[in-house]
């Protein structure tokens, strides 16, 4: 059989994600203290500390700018961490993929399966930035917030597949540092999360644009505020291809690391 | 002649240098349990991934249900249960959970799952502990509920990688008592162990494997009668005159550390001799599989 040949996920994909839906539901209360948690922290600390030194930021005031970038970047943080450790925990020490291997479900099943739970996750913890920020003031509840979930799911599915990519390959925990630190920290400060990227030298703003969360942010912070959204076609398809990319990847990765 | 459920010919799997199964051939009939014994390193493990369309083999074929592998893989195991060497198990949920998750995966419908588990708790005697978090299970329970997990779809064929390592004789007495249960509804069973007792007890036919081929294969009472003498005479912590006496009385002679292990047809003279000398702790025994494993893959210590 061909190791690269495109993925073809069937109906056991689903059964892999309600799994991990399963698992959520039974560890609720720490999953969700770390989805309100997490936004309340940084609107109140970030929002309100810094907000006091800054007029307001690309025509809003910064708590609105803030919160309206973090519900991009945590949705990308979210299906990293969950592509990543959650991902590795069942694949090595839990060992779970070997015994759904053991089913007539495949490899792309999984792979697929976890690419839409953590897109799932992403969203759960996006909607909590949403109702923190509505319920600080930070956002007002317009009809544009409805979209946003599109978005958020767009951006979950954009970072899963990178995530599983590096679980892919990963020897042991300690191996995501290296993304965490040179891929996930840089986007997180220089994709116009905290400040506008218009301020950021011609070059580097060149690059920022070929990476994701850039166009997620974009996206996000246009419907959120209701401002018109330039280049929407341009952000979604950015978003769209490191979906689809990166669950190639994963899959052909997967593939390779399962069956032996 | 009924067709064999299992097909194996010229099977071998590479891993860089290494031959892990360097090309082996082998037939299991419907409703036997088959086993494959040999030391750590031997390539069962290997060949049970092949069995399961998990490990492409790099020569030979393989057929199971008349169904080529690993083409064929995910309809073989759909009709195939599997107990691995490791608990995989879902800590985070309960018992039944663990079963319901499990059925899903092989597209089981609710109604089929709402009857089989009741049934499958019941055979793995745990339906007390339907509702406990799978984590505080004691080994053996693990080991069974695993079991049951890998009767789910109600398998033709199950495939068990040294199902009772690690287990106490309790437990494990009660893993063998439903195994046997099994194969006595028919159900064929392909097990690896190292575990003489074990491989003699339940295994209708055996292959001993060593360094990835096959060296012999047979009933357990064939192994025996074709590889050893009928009885042992084990004698620990033997003087080392005691070695050309026996020799000169027609034994065959192992040292095993400090044991001799003398292999005859006919005890009755040696044991005589040995009973005269004072302090001498001795063990006649029939021969075993154990015997024929000592013999056919060689007494050095693996460490793999």
């Amino acid at each position: 059989m061909n190791a690269l040949r495109p993925p073809h996920p069937r109906a056991a994909t689903l059964a892999v994600w309600w799994r991990n839906l399963k698992v959520w539901r039974r560890l609720l209360g720490p999953a969700l203290a770390m989805n309100f948690g997490e936004p309340v922290l940084y609107l109140l600390g970030l929002g309100y500390g810094l907000g006091v030194f800054i007029q307001g930021m690309g025509g809003m005031p910064y708590l609105t700018f803030l919160a309206s970038g973090i519900v991009a970047s945590s949705a990308m943080t979210t299906a990293s961490f969950e592509g990543m450790y959650s991902v590795f925990t069942r694949m090595v020490p839990q060992r779970t993929y070997e015994a759904i291997l053991a089913t007539p479900a495949e490899v792309d099943d999984i792979v697929a399966g976890e690419i839409l739970w953590c897109a799932t996750k992403s969203l759960v913890s996006a909607a909590a930035v949403l109702l923190v920020a509505v319920a600080l003031g930070a956002l007002e509840p317009r009809p544009g917030l409805l979209a946003v979930p599109a978005v958020v799911l767009l951006t979950g599915l954009a970072f899963a597949g990178p995530a599983l990519v590096i679980s892919a390959l990963a020897p042991n925990y300690d191996f995501f540092n290296y993304y965490m630190v040179l891929v996930l920290t840089p986007l997180m400060i220089l994709s116009g999360v905290f400040y506008p990227v218009e301020t950021l030298p011609a070059a580097v703003r060149a690059l920022v644009d070929f990476l994701p969360l850039v166009h997620a942010v974009d996206l996000a912070r246009g419907l959120a505020t209701d401002q018109p959204l330039d280049a929407p076609l341009r952000h979604v398809t950015v978003l769209g291809t490191y979906a689809l990319v990166g669950a190639y990847l994963a899959t052909v990765l997967f593939r390779r690391r399962l069956i032996r | 002649m009924t067709e064999p459920i299992v097909r194996a010919h010229a099977l071998a799997k590479h891993y860089g240098a290494l031959a892990a199964v360097a090309g082996i051939d082998f037939e299991i009939e419907p409703g036997i349990c088959f086993g494959f014994l040999g030391p750590n390193g031997a390539g069962k493990t290997t060949t049970l991934r092949m069995c399961m369309g998990l490990s492409p083999p790099d020569g030979g074929r393989l057929e199971i249900f008349g169904l080529s592998l690993p083409r064929h893989g995910r309809r073989v195991r759909a009709r195939m249960g599997v107990v691995p060497q490791a608990d995989n198990l879902d800590p985070d949920f309960t018992v039944e959970e663990n079963l319901r998750i499990y059925g899903r995966y092989f597209g089981l419908r609710r109604r089929i799952l709402d009857t089989r588990i009741p049934a499958l708790l019941e055979f793995a005697a745990l339906a007390e502990r339907a509702h406990a978090r799978t984590e505080a299970l004691s080994g053996g329970m693990k080991r069974r509920l695993t079991l049951a997990r890998a009767l789910i779809n109600d398998p033709q064929l199950v495939v068990l990688d040294e199902p009772t390592t690690g287990l106490d004789p309790q437990a494990r007495h009660l893993v063998w008592a439903r195994l046997e249960q099994l194969r006595a509804r028919g159900t064929t069973l392909l097990l690896t162990t190292h575990y003489m007792e074990e491989a003699e007890r339940l295994c209708d036919r055996l292959v001993v494997m060593d360094h990835g081929s096959i060296l012999d294969t047979g009933t357990p009472r064939e192994l025996v009668n074709r590889h050893v003498e009928p009885e042992v005479v084990e004698i620990r912590n033997a003087p080392a005159h005691l070695e050309g006496h026996l020799l000169d009385g027609g034994c065959r002679i192992e040292r095993v550390g400090s044991s001799l292990y003398c292999y005859t047809r006919r005890a009755t003279a040696l044991i005589e001799h040995l009973r005269d000398q004072p302090g001498l702790v001795f063990l006649h025994r029939p021969a075993g599989l154990e015997d024929v494993f000592l013999r056919l893959t060689g007494r050095e210590l693996r460490d793999t």
